[in-house]
């Protein structure tokens, strides 16, 4: 599916604009007060244009066109913010539809309880059900695979098009329903009930229907609400006051001044940051469980990496090549390819690919006689044994030394200290021989991801402390540490001890994440404030996981983190930017509403708007039309760049602080000129 | 301006810093409990004292028995000082033969000063029996000064606790506040003020056959008791109706500095204490340069204004110099100005000179920094407030760096965020609700003596004072009226204890968080950027609050003066 | 209810100790150091009180320096300013009466001579003092009527001055009492 849908598509849009007038229901907009707080204004201003006099007074018919204008507005202030909220809904409802059709008309052939398999609507499919699965057809529901290996097409849940190798037992066991098996036949136990599966979840996920407010958002709520009750005060209050210095103020331009002070810009687009920036997860292909653990996401302390695939590229590199003994360079070089030439292991490529580099290319064809030996956790050794007899090996020193000593032959003086050396550096040594004579080593080393060094670097500018992971030995894993720059290991790691950093660094109040797939993953997954399951991963890590990453690339982390902060910032950007316009609304607007009575207060009136009614209508029209400027701010997400905080704020406060102060003054000043040319200024 | 005058001032704030912030230390000391020299003294003493209330010292208490125990006995006291002022006339000490009060009169009373507010509905000197002064009001201006400074010491026990409940015994705080700061440092200080000139005597007026052989009856009482506890439990409710401005409680240049000083110390101290518990000196070092700078504009703004003089004088009368209007001679416009902003600042509300003949913007900053009601604040209620606007700060802050708000290594979240809105609204609704009512009703209108804007901003100070518990005036307005008496009674209650009910339930919400230790990704609170943007906010949602109310009062008042129009 | 309890006990406790013990323990050592001042600051001339040193009275007598405007008639029991707003007319219309009776009593003084706090009323009503300028203003006319030589109150009036304390803090005037017994102990001894 495609991912990287546009913002703004035509159908998106032209469904949203249907949406802005569905959401007019107030019994909806009740749960966003700050605009029902202009709903209602709504309502009063349009009884207000069929009745001038609902509330008292005399006003003539010129009052009826100025609270039609002010109706309109706060119309379109209203539509505005429903828009905002359904335009970032559409896209996760585009990309939930797609889902879906995924979904519908699966079959599924099931075991029933005399043991043959029938065909039944995947829909019917309960926990435990057995079903086969034969190549070519879908995967009818989450399950478990108990027999069989096959290859899968997620690219329906991934959008990663290459297949992986799905098979009973170990962590590669688990499919997900709506996956298409392309190869060989599966027996599969089911693991959800109908509606609880995973894509079932995702598009719930994305269309956003199961979305709660996160706690932040909810702090934010109840400050939002809280400032509109306080101008709610202001302005009924201002009324009486005004009374008193002999002043009217009539309530249109009331309602017109309280939704000008209230913060509708952030009350308008609080939903929409929140559903986009779940959907920016979705689009970096990691599903997150709740909205809560993206935003957990960005207050992270301490980050969990293992070593292996995360860290390191998963598998040791030839790095060098050292003689022992009497041999030399070349020798080594020459028997270290030879005993590798039939080795398909990443290690084996690694050491023809080194010797290549040192200028010893053996073509395979020329050792075709020779016997290729596999490499056994028995042995521990592997090689071939050339059509003359000799034989040729590498591997574990130990295991070396232990074969030439058994045929009697002496092992040379060096091979100790050198292996030494290399395990002193954090890297594993493998032995060469060639009949009974050791002739050195291969330095294998872990080779540290492209990148990783200055994404940890980042990481720690954040305030991310990071912690290695890997069942190396104490030098090794120092050896690896530094390298990658982590700011700490554990080495020797049983997934005991995984669990206990998450509780010590939990304890003294850190919010810790971690990666993980297998299934003794799970508990410290589900321990951690996010913990991000691979997709590759079993059910069990999923399942523990809040996020699961389809892509199954751990250091994805990363990107969940700046996310996560991405979402708090554009928030709080965007209230703070709503409530520094309110100090250039007060200043169009109280002169405008005293000028008759204190005529003075005119010195106040910076802007020079041309009369009163432009400086009201000014100020509320540029209230609204700030809102559909800020949507693709808000779909997107304020730009996050790792520096102090401290930095940051000074940053973010001179942009959307400074900048919502001034802003308004333009923004209102044209709008005035607009209405003088085109002659609503003087209504 | 004079260039003295402005040193003066000067001097006058850079005295209440040096002396503050050991005092800061002592105070340190003395809540975290730690064995001090001065126990030999005050043991036996605190001890009995605990037998006699019947509290035990060693008891823990979470933050709901504290406040249970804080507002209990607040409860009771308030009910004894009304009784005192009912029933005065018939109680002994009372030379003059002055009546108990009226009913709405001893409640506003009673409120005023149990709320550490001393607004004033009535004139000491005519209305108050030696006894009442003594027994109702010198009491109550230790007990409320008490009251908002435990709260503010429960307050930032429950911000360094660790998963805890206990923010410390309510009785253990509140019986040594009074006996290891309040009542030695009053007793030191009623003792100067006598040898500057205030009286303390239990003898009636002294009525003489003045030079010109008429008949003046001098007031007089157990003033330099009541007017050290006045001024250092940042109370402001004077033995006279003039207040600090009367000779007998003012009596010189010197002891109008002393007072100053005394209005000013304690609550600075508590800022240096709360920087020491926090275990984070540059914290309060960076409060002290914003809320100084301040502090320091406001006095300028007021001294500025003061010294211009009052331009339509000139223009009618030709009088040049400074507005002396309702000031006294022996502390002129300098003394008067950072009088007005330190007794405003500090919402004390002791008044040296009357705020309401002050020019519009003169009166103006009086009347901010009571909206404000942080600029160190007064006894305790200054700080907790201070503590409630850096919340909110942190919280739009932390949002803007991309981190869930934390304060001090305490998450904010929504119940926080909750209960400091709540905190913080009560303030403009108790202002801008009953100004309104009274701006149209005729009981309320009734009682202006000023017309015009002036009017309008004479309602609108009592208000903004009853609310802050300042107790200053633009004393122009009559208050004692049952209208006034009773909704500036109500205003005052529930602005000091719907905040102080509020602050301690982020208290214990805060007691029970884990500590975060800080990372690189921590917005530290303790710089000068992070201060800046504190004064910010409170700043702008101060005034957009107070803006328009503002508006037609005092700033419409000085541009319809600038454009010479007279009512 | 325990709480109950305690607060009453603890009411009266304090209320004994900070509303009775406190004060009448400050005005017992009051007394004894200051006896003066803790009673008011009385003074008397030929054996009777006329008045404190700290209040100021009802003086227009026109051989006597006369203290600031009062809003309260120079009531010594019932203080306060006139709170009269910057903008108010009554504050001209009370000013300017104020400042015709300057001008009455002592002919002859330019309006731009006059300090303003000559002719606006005190904060207490009760301002004992009077700025060095305003002493010196009414200098003339005392003299022409006590018969007492100008320099002779200009000497008085220097010997009486009060600076502002360390340069900074405070006015530059005279207490009008001070002035007014040197006056009646010149016109005594002559």
């Amino acid at each position: 599916m495609n991912r990287q849908s546009k913002t703004f598509s035509g159908a998106i849009m032209s469904r949203a604009i249907w949406e802005s007038f569905v959401k007019m229901d107030p019994r909806g907009l009740v749960r966003n007060p700050v605009m029902f707080v202009v709903e209602i204004g709504f309502v009063i201003t349009l009884l207000l244009t069929i009745d001038p006099n609902l509330f008292g007074g005399h006003y003539g018919p010129s009052e009826r066109s100025y609270n039609l204008i002010v109706t309109i507005i706060l119309l379109i202030t209203v539509l505005f913010g429903n828009f905002a909220e359904a335009v970032a809904e559409g896209r996760g409802k585009a990309q939930a539809e797609s889902l879906r059709k995924t979904k519908t008309d699966l079959l599924a052939n099931k075991k029933s309880d005399s043991g043959a398999y029938e065909q039944v609507p995947a829909s019917s499919l309960h926990r435990d059900d057995l079903v086969r699965v034969i190549a070519g057809e879908m995967i009818p529901a989450d399950g478990e695979v108990i027999e069989g290996l096959g290859s899968v097409d997620e690219s329906a849940i991934t959008g990663e098009s290459a297949p992986v190798i799905r098979g009973a037992g170990g962590d590669f066991s688990s499919v997900t329903g709506g996956t298409k098996l392309l190869s060989d036949e599966l027996i599969i136990r089911i693991t959800v009930d109908p509606g609880e599966s995973f894509l079932d979840k995702m598009i719930n996920l994305v269309e956003g229907a199961s979305r709660q407010k996160t706690p932040n958002e909810l702090a934010l709520s109840v400050l939002l609400a809280g400032l509109t009750l306080i101008f709610l005060i202001v302005v009924v209050t201002l009324e009486p006051m005004a009374h008193y210095v002999h002043g009217t103020i009539d309530v249109a331009t009331l309602i017109a001044l309280l939704v000008c002070l209230i913060p509708t810009t952030i009350g308008a687009l609080l939903s929409a940051i929140g559903i986009a920036g779940m959907d920016r997860v979705i689009r970096f292909n990691v599903i997150a469980k709740s909205g809560k653990a993206v935003e957990a996401a960005g207050d992270i302390n301490t980050l969990i990496l293992d070593k292996t695939g995360t860290i390191t590229i998963g598998n040791r590199l030839a790095s060098e090549f050292l003689p022992v003994g009497s041999h030399s360079e070349d020798e080594l070089v020459e028997i270290a390819v030879i005993s590798s030439l039939f080795d398909e292991t990443p290690e084996g490529r690694s050491v023809v690919d080194l010797g290549k580099d040192k200028g010893v290319t053996i073509a395979r064809e020329s050792y075709t006689s020779a016997e290729n030996v596999e490499f056994s956790a028995d042995t521990r050794v592997s090689g071939l044994n050339l059509a003359d007899g000799t034989i040729i090996r590498k591997g574990a020193v130990d295991a070396i030394k232990k074969l030439v000593q058994e045929k009697g032959a002496k092992v040379p003086g060096d091979l100790d200290s050198k292996t030494e050396h290399i395990a002193t550096e954090g890297g594993t040594p493998l032995a060469v021989m060639k009949g009974t004579d050791i002739y050195g080593l291969i330095y294998l080393k872990d080779i540290v991801k492209p990148g990783m060094r200055e994404r940890f670097a980042e990481l720690r500018k954040m305030g991310i402390k990071t912690v290695m992971c890997t069942g190396d030995n104490r030098l090794t894993a120092a050896t690896i540490a530094s390298e990658a720059g982590v700011d700490d290991f554990i080495a020797e790691a049983k997934p005991e001890d995984k669990m206990r950093l998450i509780r010590t660094e939990q304890e003294q109040g850190k919010l810790v994440a971690m990666s993980g797939d297998g299934t003794n993953d799970a508990p410290a997954l589900a321990q951690a404030d996010v913990g991000l399951a691979m997709n590759s991963g079993t059910a069990a890590a999923k399942e523990a996981g809040n996020m699961i990453d389809l892509d199954s690339d751990p250091t994805k982390l990363i990107e969940v983190v700046s996310i996560g902060k991405q979402l708090l910032i554009t928030r709080g950007a965007i209230t703070t930017f709503s409530i520094a316009n309110d100090v250039a609304k007060y200043f169009a607007i109280i002169p405008a509403i005293f000028l008759a009575v204190i005529p003075s207060l005119g010195a106040l009136n910076i802007m020079h708007l041309t009369s009163w009614h432009s400086a009201i209508l000014s100020a509320l029209i540029f209230n609204a039309i700030i809102i559909p400027l800020l949507i693709p701010l808000a779909m997107k997400g304020v730009k996050y760049r790792p520096m102090s905080a401290t930095g940051m704020l000074m940053r973010n406060l001179f942009i959307f602080g400074l900048g919502g102060v001034i802003t308004p003054f333009i923004g209102i000043k044209l709008i005035d000129l607009l209405l003088t040319v085109l002659g609503i200024a003087n209504i | 301006m004079t260039i003295a005058g402005s040193i003066g001032i000067l001097a006058v704030i850079a005295l209440i810093l040096i002396i503050g912030i050991p005092l800061g230390d002592y105070l340190y000391y003395l809540f975290r409990g730690e064995p001090s020299r001065m126990d030999k003294v005050f043991h036996p003493l605190e001890k009995w004292l605990f037998r006699a209330v019947g509290a035990d010292p060693s008891v823990k208490m979470d933050w709901k028995a504290y406040l249970r125990a804080l507002i209990m006995v607040n409860f009771a006291m308030m009910i004894f000082a009304y009784l005192v002022f009912r029933l005065q006339g018939v109680l002994p000490l009372n030379p003059s033969h002055i009546k108990g009060m009226p009913w709405d009169l001893a409640f506003n009373t009673a409120a005023s000063f149990i709320t550490n507010t001393n607004w004033q509905n009535y004139a000491g000197e005519q209305s108050m029996s030696y006894l009442g002064q003594m027994l109702g009001i010198t009491y109550l201006q230790f007990t409320s000064a008490a009251t908002g400074f435990v709260a503010a010491i429960a307050f930032v026990r429950g911000l360094i606790a660790n998963r805890s409940e206990s923010i410390g015994n309510f009785w253990v705080d509140f019986i040594r506040i009074h006996t290891r700061l309040l009542l030695p440092l009053a007793f030191v200080f009623s003792l100067i003020l006598i040898g500057l000139g205030v009286p303390q005597t239990l003898l009636g007026p002294e009525t003489v056959h003045t030079l010109q052989g008429v008949l003046q009856t001098i007031s007089r009482g157990p003033v330099a008791s009541l007017e050290a506890i006045k001024q250092l439990g940042t109370n402001g409710g004077g033995y006279y109706n003039a207040n600090s401005a009367h000779p007998f409680e003012n009596p010189s240049a010197i002891s109008n500095v002393l007072e100053m000083l005394a209005m000013g110390i304690v609550s600075t101290a508590l800022v240096w204490t709360f920087g020491r518990f926090i275990k984070n000196r540059k914290q309060a070092v960076v409060l002290y340069v914003f809320l100084t700078a301040i502090l320091i504009i406001g006095a300028f703004i007021i001294y500025s204004n003061e010294a211009g003089g009052n331009p339509i004088l000139q223009h009618v009368l030709g009088i040049h110099g400074s507005n002396m209007e309702g000031k006294e001679e022996r502390f002129g416009p300098a003394m008067s100005s950072v009088f007005a902003a330190i007794t405003t600042a500090f919402t004390t509300g002791a008044v040296n000179s009357m705020h309401d003949s002050y020019m519009p913007m003169g009166g103006f900053i009086p009347l901010l920094f009571m909206m404000f009601n942080l600029i160190f604040g007064g006894k305790g209620v200054g700080l907790l407030n201070i503590l409630m606007f850096l919340i909110i700060t942190v919280f739009l802050s932390g949002l803007m760096v991309g981190r869930t708000p934390e304060i001090f290594g305490k998450k904010i979240e929504a119940r926080e965020i909750k209960l400091a809105t709540i905190a913080m609204l009560a303030h403009p609704f108790i202002i801008l609700v009953p100004a309104a009512i009274a701006l149209v009703t005729k009981v309320g209108t009734s009682s202006i003596l000023n017309p015009g804007l002036h009017g309008l901003t004479e309602v609108l100070y009592a208000y903004t004072s009853a609310a802050a518990n300042n107790g200053s005036a633009f004393a122009g307005l009559n208050g004692n009226t049952v209208f006034y008496n009773v909704t500036l009674g109500l205003v005052m209650l529930i602005g000091r204890y719907v905040s102080l009910i509020a602050m301690f339930a982020i208290a214990g919400s805060l007691a029970k968080k884990a500590v975060i230790p800080p990372s690189a990704g921590t917005l530290r609170t303790d710089t000068f950027a992070f201060g800046g943007v504190f004064v910010a906010v409170f700043v702008i949602v101060g005034a957009l609050t107070f803006f328009p109310a503002l508006a037609i009062g005092p700033i419409g008042e000085q541009l319809q003066m600038w454009a010479h129009l007279l009512h | 209810m325990v709480n109950v309890w305690r607060s009453i006990r603890f009411t009266i406790v304090f209320a004994i100790i900070l509303g009775l013990i406190y004060p009448l323990l400050v005005t017992g050592i009051g007394n004894v150091l200051f006896p003066y001042q803790a009673k008011g600051s009385i003074v008397s001339w030929n054996g009777r009180p006329v008045g404190s040193m700290l209040i100021a009275q009802a003086v227009t007598s026109p051989g006597f320096f006369h203290p600031r405007p009062s809003a309260v008639n120079y009531a010594a029991n019932g203080s306060g300013g006139s709170n009269l707003g910057p903008t108010n007319p009554a504050l001209v219309a009370e000013v300017k009466q104020n400042l015709q009776t300057v001008e009455r009593q002592n002919p002859g003084i330019k309006v731009s001579q006059i300090p303003p706090s000559m002719v606006e009323s005190s904060a207490s009503g009760l301002d004992p003092d009077i700025s060095v300028q305003d002493a010196l203003l009414q200098v003339p006319r005392i003299s022409r009527v006590t018969g007492i030589s100008q320099s002779s109150l200009q000497q008085m009036i220097q010997n009486d001055e009060v600076s502002p304390v360390l340069g900074i803090w405070g006015q530059r005037m005279v207490n009008v009492m001070q002035l007014n017994l040197a006056i009646l102990h010149r016109m005594g001894r002559s």
